[in-house]
């Protein structure tokens, strides 16, 4: 089979994937973790504890709020110093949760052994049930809380479900490690959430710069009914939900839709492993694998992280911050948030801590466009960035609609080729917040 | 070759008859009315089209100028309460006064204060940093610096100091058009009550953190300890959210508020060094009766308006001796000077048939005084530098 | 520790910038600058040296004492405009002329619109139709090739579409033919014509080059050559006697400079691969009816200028396929 891949746009920023064929090792325990109470996308979760609490590890200490919501519990062992507001990656003050890290207890109920579990029991209701308490959401970045992509809406019927194996991101390899050491779980893993979809065939996405876990995950699947392991050209935004439907199945979602709209539903390999735990194991996701890399770092490493540890423990588990370090980044360089402090803690979300040097932090001087077409040749969404930017930079709020700036999926694709090293994501980003506002707005009445 | 020339200048001349035709008979078919008072209204309006008034230029706001009834709601901040005089002339309705507003900036965060611990490299614009993060300083309310208002000013009326990163309005070009204040992302720019001499008295700090949060944020932050608050004997001051809030209508400048404050944040401006304290507190005081004076009627306006000039001129000269020393009053002379000139011209030009040569001397005057309000509020700058060091 | 540095994302940046691509268009044209030498000699070294420094002087005294404005007069893109202009002009054209040609280039194509990115039409371009209306005479007056050390004292003759231009209607195709240089000639830049576009196989190698390097895309220089040998290929085989072939008219003139250098100007054509088709295919139409119907004997430079004009408007109506077709929410 020729290798698939997305069929507009895409750039191939080099890979420099340092801590690939890094063995996933447990981070250990910090002395403090902050568990914010928004890590997924949708409303905030209700806070359950109060201060001077004593928790267990795997407890539940926020509550779904509302439809789009999720579970949250505590990554930890200990007593509750303060239910407060806490800088957040951007720096902004967020409702989270602090506590003072003692010896590690397991809530009851919760199996911590390694035992691989195939036998898949319940209902798909049972499953979803199982997926919003474990407070699952997608470990790809964007953290849609999973249970809620698990229940089609009415008059749509999934097809075909998509596992994200495709890890497009320049340095970030959680993803592949995962895939390296827990193939069998994460087969289990796909093998509910189909139940809990009801489909029957899913594909696994795997671009081909890693073979290897081509290779295992082949192996894993050879036995299974159904699920298939597809290779990809590597190219950047393939991991983008929209792109990787089209690249497996040829399927364009539509403008302003949904995967399921065209029969699909896409999940991370890290979503199908946190499923696995949950489902089987009565374990909610309070860990996940964590990239800590850069050309600097001392010891590149993929640490399987308790949620809520500070960006700054695993910087010095991975052998401390380097002197040159410019920009620190919370996940990939393409996608990534560049924080002002080293403190946040690593949420739901967190792919990964990328430290840059000085050269490879800075951005070069802006200039004028010359209009050289490459930003529109490598829109994935076939948009044109540096109108967009044009016109978000004046304000033209209506044109910018008009010339579907919600479309924009935020790859950074324009701002990475652009010559004249514009910054068209970040007015666009602006422009796509406007129009989302005027939107609303425009709903609400 | 006669011939052609003749043949020539009769086919350009039939060309253009003809074309006259068409073009009289086609504009009588399309004509459309309008009120010809929009023109003279439009005359009238400074034709800035900033946009302040809330419409989309100074040809719309003219047109619900002249189908309104009341001019309540309807006021060109760039004109003035003189533009609109002119215009409720024009359209024999009442004018309805209002107080001028400057623009102020509520953030003192310069870097002596607020450390930058991170460097932005993003697009310089202070909505795309505002939308990724606190910005520069751990401040998560404080000017980002990018200079966003600075870009929307249509008059040149604020610029950004590069040594305190924050942005200054220029009170004399200032129209209170209010675009600064929409562009800002953070609502730290307020429209205040313009005073004479552009003085001014304002907390500096729009953080609604609690004290201590606050003060690790920024030094001058206000940290809302309700000191000023007690003070204040016009209760122009307001307490919310752990922050303290002047209402420029009530405040009377009178300054007891400003050694309160423990943090420094509450700010004063073109006031002049606390050694003269008292004797300025008793102008204030004459001047503010001068004021209340002029919302009575016209003629009282015209006169106290002139009592006041007279009496800020002497001030202003007084001041002008006193702060000789100060070495940035040269300069400061020369560039307003020249501006003025060019100014009254302007004016002048704007100022449509019915005014009076009067009334432009009475402008002209006014502009004068103006700079001298300017002069004496770089002074009074340098005054302030002064104090805080 | 240092500051970090904040920005928003995307944090990894591609190693290609403006000077970057504009030196990559000057080392395609290398290759022909190289013909081009062999054929005219001091004379082609003489226009191309005084075009460069002209245009990147005029524009960085524009900018430094008309415009105000930090000069940016190295980044590559005047040098490259000088090049071009020099490019197409006769290589025995007096030097005070190509200045003139780089004034009008530099003052009128590129800065009275503000500068790089904001021009409409092709500054080289604009230059060289100034000098052609100003000085008509010197501007087709193209020397024979082969004089080395002779510069505006060359022997002077025709270019192969003005003989056709000449003889048509007189004398038949074919016979014309005769009076031409042979293909290989043509091929190899053997012919009279303008400084650089007479080596149309090395024109070629830089076309090459620069879809190699992707500072183009195939888009615009394509369909300009398939429409010139479609359209001319027509009307040959509708009347061979009074058409010159197909491959007469791709090979000779300024067509491979122009569809190659001059109509994929970034700044000046169009934005989406649709547009460049669609621009394309209108300057191959616009040259061919100017070189068969009218006056001209060479219309590409008129072509693209007249297409430059029409660029917003394609950039208006010829958007880029947009991902996903549209529906409703939900």
């Amino acid at each position: 089979m020729g290798l698939l891949t997305f069929s507009r746009g895409g750039v191939h920023p080099p890979e420099n994937k340092i801590s690939a064929g890094k063995k996933i090792e447990p981070a250990g325990l910090p002395e403090q973790v902050v568990i914010p109470v928004t890590q997924h996308l949708g409303a905030p979760s209700k806070v359950l504890v109060n201060k001077g609490d004593e928790v267990m590890t795997g407890q539940l200490i926020a509550e779904a709020e509302g439809f789009v919501s999720t579970n949250i519990h505590s990554s930890v062992t200990g007593k509750v110093l303060k239910v407060d507001k806490f800088p957040d990656a951007s720096g902004y003050k967020k409702m989270a949760v602090q506590i003072q890290v003692e010896e590690d207890q397991w809530e009851a109920g919760i199996d911590t052994s390694d035992d691989l579990l195939t036998n898949i029991d319940g209902t798909a209701e049972e499953i979803r049930n199982k997926i919003l308490g474990g407070g699952i959401v997608g470990l790809g970045g964007a953290t849609f809380p999973s249970h809620v992509k698990l229940m089609t809406p009415k008059g749509k019927k999934a097809e075909y479900l998509l596992i994200n194996g495709v890890e497009c991101e320049p340095y970030l390899t959680a993803d592949h490690a995962l895939m390296m050491e827990k193939s069998a779980r994460l087969v289990v893993g796909i093998r509910i959430l189909m139940k809990g979809l009801g489909v029957e065939k899913a594909i696994i996405g795997i671009e081909n710069n890693k073979p290897d876990a081509i290779e295992v995950m082949t192996n894993a699947t050879a036995s299974e009914d159904g699920i298939q392991v597809q290779g990809l050209k590597v190219k950047y935004p393939q991991g983008g939900e929209k792109q990787l439907v089209q690249a497996l199945l040829n399927r364009e979602v539509p403008s302003g839709g949904l995967p399921i709209d065209v029969g699909v539903v896409v999940f991370n390999v890290g979503t199908a492993y946190a499923s696995y735990l949950a489902v089987q194991k009565n374990r909610p996701l309070i860990e996940r694998v964590v990239t800590v890399t850069g050309k600097s770092v001392a010891n590149p490493s993929n640490f399987l992280t308790r949620i809520g540890t500070p960006a700054s423990f695993l910087i010095e588990k991975a052998g401390g911050l380097p002197d040159d370090t410019a920009k620190v980044i919370n996940g990939g360089p393409m996608m990534g948030k560049a924080v002002a402090k080293i403190d946040i803690p690593i949420v739901k979300g967190s792919s990964g801590i990328l430290l840059l040097r000085e050269n490879e932090a800075l951005r070069n001087p802006v200039q004028p466009c010359i209009r050289c077409t490459k930003c529109v040749g490598v829109c994935p969404m076939g948009l044109e960035p540096y109108l967009l930017m044009t016109q978000a930079e004046k304000g033209m709020w209506e044109p910018l609609e008009r010339d579907h700036v919600m479309d924009c999926i935020e790859c950074g694709s324009c701002s990475y080729t652009c010559p004249s090293s514009r910054p068209l994501l970040d007015y666009i980003r602006l422009g796509k917040a406007e129009v989302g506002k005027i939107m609303r707005s425009r709903k609400a009445v | 070759m006669s011939q052609i020339i003749i043949y020539t200048i009769i086919t350009l001349v039939v060309i253009g008859a003809v074309a006259a035709i068409i073009l009289y008979f086609v504009a009588q078919r399309f004509k459309v009315y309008e009120d010809p008072r929009i023109d003279l209204v439009e005359e009238a309006l400074p034709a800035a089209n900033c946009g302040g008034c809330g419409y989309a230029g100074c040809r719309n706001f003219a047109e619900a100028l002249v189908k309104s009834e009341t001019f309540d709601d309807l006021h060109c901040p760039v004109g003035g309460n003189e533009a609109m005089a002119t215009v409720a002339e024009i359209l024999g309705r009442e004018a309805v006064e209002q107080d001028p507003l400057v623009a102020v900036v509520r953030c003192n965060g310069q870097p002596q204060y607020r450390p930058r611990n991170n460097i932005y490299d993003g697009a310089v614009s202070c909505a795309v940093a505002h939308s990724l993060y606190t910005g520069e300083g751990d401040c998560p309310h404080g000017c980002l610096g990018c200079g966003d208002c600075v870009a929307v000013c249509d008059f040149d009326a604020i610029h950004m100091n590069p040594e305190t990163g924050l942005p200054e309005v220029v009170d004399d070009k200032c129209t209170a058009c209010g675009a600064c204040v929409k562009a800002c992302p953070r609502d730290i720019i307020e429209l205040r009550k313009k005073n004479k001499k552009d003085r001014k008295i304002f907390v500096s700090c729009i953080n609604e953190e609690k004290g201590g949060v606050a003060k690790q944020y920024c030094s001058v932050a206000c940290i809302g300890c309700s000191k000023c608050f007690k003070v204040c004997p016009f209760d122009a001051i307001t307490m919310n959210n752990n922050l303290a809030f002047i209402d420029s209508v009530k405040c009377k400048l009178c300054r007891k508020c400003v050694p309160e404050c423990p943090t420094d944040s509450i700010l004063e401006i073109n006031f002049p060094p606390p050694r003269n304290k008292e004797e300025e507190k008793e102008k204030a005081g004459v001047e503010d009766a001068g004021k209340t004076g002029e919302k009575v009627g016209a003629t009282a306006a015209v006169k106290s308006g002139e009592k006041a000039d007279r009496k800020t001129g002497t001030e202003a000269a007084v001041k002008s001796r006193a702060n000789a020393e100060g070495q940035t009053a040269v300069n400061a002379e020369g560039n307003t000077g020249t501006q003025v000139e060019g100014k009254t011209e302007a004016n002048a030009e704007k100022q449509p048939g019915t005014k009076t040569a009067e009334k432009i001397e009475e402008k002209k005057q006014n502009n004068a005084d103006d700079t001298k309000g300017t002069k004496s509020g770089e002074n009074g700058d340098a005054n302030e530098k002064t104090q805080k060091d | 520790m240092n500051k970090l540095i904040v920005s928003p994302s995307p944090h990894a940046h591609t190693a290609e910038s403006v000077p970057k691509l504009m030196y990559g268009v000057m080392i395609s044209l290398l290759p022909a600058f190289a013909v081009s030498v062999w054929f005219f000699g001091i004379g082609m070294l003489i226009v191309t040296t005084v075009s460069v420094v002209s245009c990147v002087l005029f524009e960085y005294l524009i900018q430094k004492h008309i415009l105000k404005v930090p000069p940016t007069h190295l980044d590559g893109s005047a040098v490259l405009t000088g090049l071009l202009l020099a490019f197409c002009l006769p290589a025995n054209i007096p030097f005070w002329m190509v200045m003139i040609g780089a004034l009008a280039a530099i003052g009128i194509g590129k800065m009275t619109f503000g500068g790089l990115g904001n021009n409409i039409f092709n500054p080289a371009l604009v230059g060289r139709v100034f000098l052609f209306i100003s000085f008509p005479v010197a501007m087709t007056s193209y020397p024979v090739p082969g004089q080395w050390l002779r510069y505006t004292d060359a022997t002077t003759g025709a270019t192969p579409l003005g003989i056709f231009k000449e003889g048509l209607g007189e004398q038949t195709a074919g016979e014309l033919m005769q009076q031409v240089p042979g293909y290989t000639d043509l091929f190899i830049g053997n012919m009279g014509g303008s400084a650089g576009e007479i080596a149309t196989v090395a024109l070629l190698i830089g076309l090459l080059y620069m879809l190699y390097r992707k500072i183009i895309t195939w888009h615009i220089p394509v369909t300009i050559l398939g429409t010139v040998a479609l359209f001319t290929g027509i009307l040959w085989l509708v009347n061979p006697e009074q058409n010159a072939d197909p491959l007469f008219h791709l090979l000779t003139g300024g067509l491979m400079l122009g569809a190659i250098y001059m109509a994929t100007d970034y700044v000046t054509s169009p934005m989406t691969r649709k547009g460049m088709v669609i621009y394309g295919v209108l300057i191959g139409i616009l040259t061919v009816i100017i070189r068969v119907f009218g006056a001209y004997p060479e219309g590409v430079q008129f072509a693209i200028l007249i297409m430059n004009a029409f660029v917003p408007l394609l950039n208006k109506y010829f958007k880029p396929k947009r991902f996903g077709k549209e529906v409703q929410h939900g």
